[in-house]
């Protein structure tokens, strides 16, 4: 049986949590921003996959659950940065608090 | 608590992942925080293959540390990377921001600290991934083939945002 707590392993995906909702609320930079977003959803799939383990009902669709998520998290990746290069593209900025408008 | 082996993987990786969130927070380059990145990412897949889930963590450095983090470097460097992203927003704003963090991280540790559910035994470890291919093409099928359809429509959208579209330029000139 494993002798690490299951609140160990959650308190981990809260730290780095933490850590990806300050830095995408602080950060000026839009990659950075996105890749902290990437931070938030690994920490997530750190929890499905603690519970598809140390659950009452401890089962694979957790870690199921996490593919899914990390499938879903490469799209967002891809698709945030296309938005990106087209923003560079128009407005020749990457800063996230000078993109202020909403018309061209 | 017993310092075995697993425990103390477990600690040097959890110390590895939140260094690393650290330096992503810490640093001046754009490029070294990305870079900073990969360690946590890393140190993740060590953490599922001590939740027993082989699998995924092999999915995670492939995705997270290779083409995640790839195609940042790429986004850094089709834009402009040279100026260093320091903080010129207010210091009451971050000051704020990181009491609200430090309630809400508060708020969800009292919830999570002694959580404890009696450990069953499980067989998570045993062919990991030849029990996720029968679950998910058996039981999730529909989600999995789903998902495809994501990925090819994020492709086509993100070449179409993307594109560069000279005909448009050349007939606003």
């Amino acid at each position: 049986m494993s002798s690490i707590p299951a609140s160990a392993f959650l308190a981990l995906a809260l730290i780095l949590f933490c850590i990806g909702l300050y830095g995408a609320l602080t950060k000026k930079n839009t990659v950075i921003v996105l890749i902290s977003i990437e931070l938030m959803l690994n920490a997530v799939n750190i929890n499905l996959v603690t519970f598809s383990k140390y659950g009452v009902a401890p089962s694979i669709t957790g870690q199921i659950f996490a593919l899914f998520a990390i499938s879903v998290a490469a799209a967002e990746a891809a698709v945030g940065l296309a938005i990106l290069i087209a923003l560079y593209r128009n407005k020749k900025t990457v800063n996230i608090d000078e993109v202020d408008t909403m018309k061209n | 608590m017993i310092f075995t082996g697993e425990f103390l993987a477990f600690m040097g990786l959890a110390l590895v992942a939140i260094i690393g969130g650290v330096l992503l927070l810490n640093l001046n380059k754009v490029i070294h925080m990305v870079v900073a990145l990969i360690f946590t990412f890393v140190a993740i897949a060590g953490i599922y293959v001590l939740l027993s889930a082989e699998f995924v963590a092999a999915v995670q450095i492939l995705i997270y540390s290779g083409a995640i983090t790839i195609i940042m470097l790429f986004g850094i460097m089709l834009t402009k990377h040279d100026d260093e992203s320091e903080a010129k927003s207010g210091k009451w704003r971050k000051l704020f921001l990181f009491l609200g963090i430090l309630g809400f991280a508060f708020a969800v540790y009292i919830g999570i600290y002694n959580f404890n559910v009696e450990q069953v035994p499980t067989k998570l470890h045993e062919n990991n991934t030849l029990q996720i291919g029968e679950a998910l093409y058996s039981k999730y099928i529909i989600p999995f083939e789903l998902t495809s359809v994501l990925l090819l429509v994020a492709l086509v959208g993100s070449i179409i945002l993307a594109k560069n579209d000279k005909k448009k330029e050349a007939d606003k000139e």
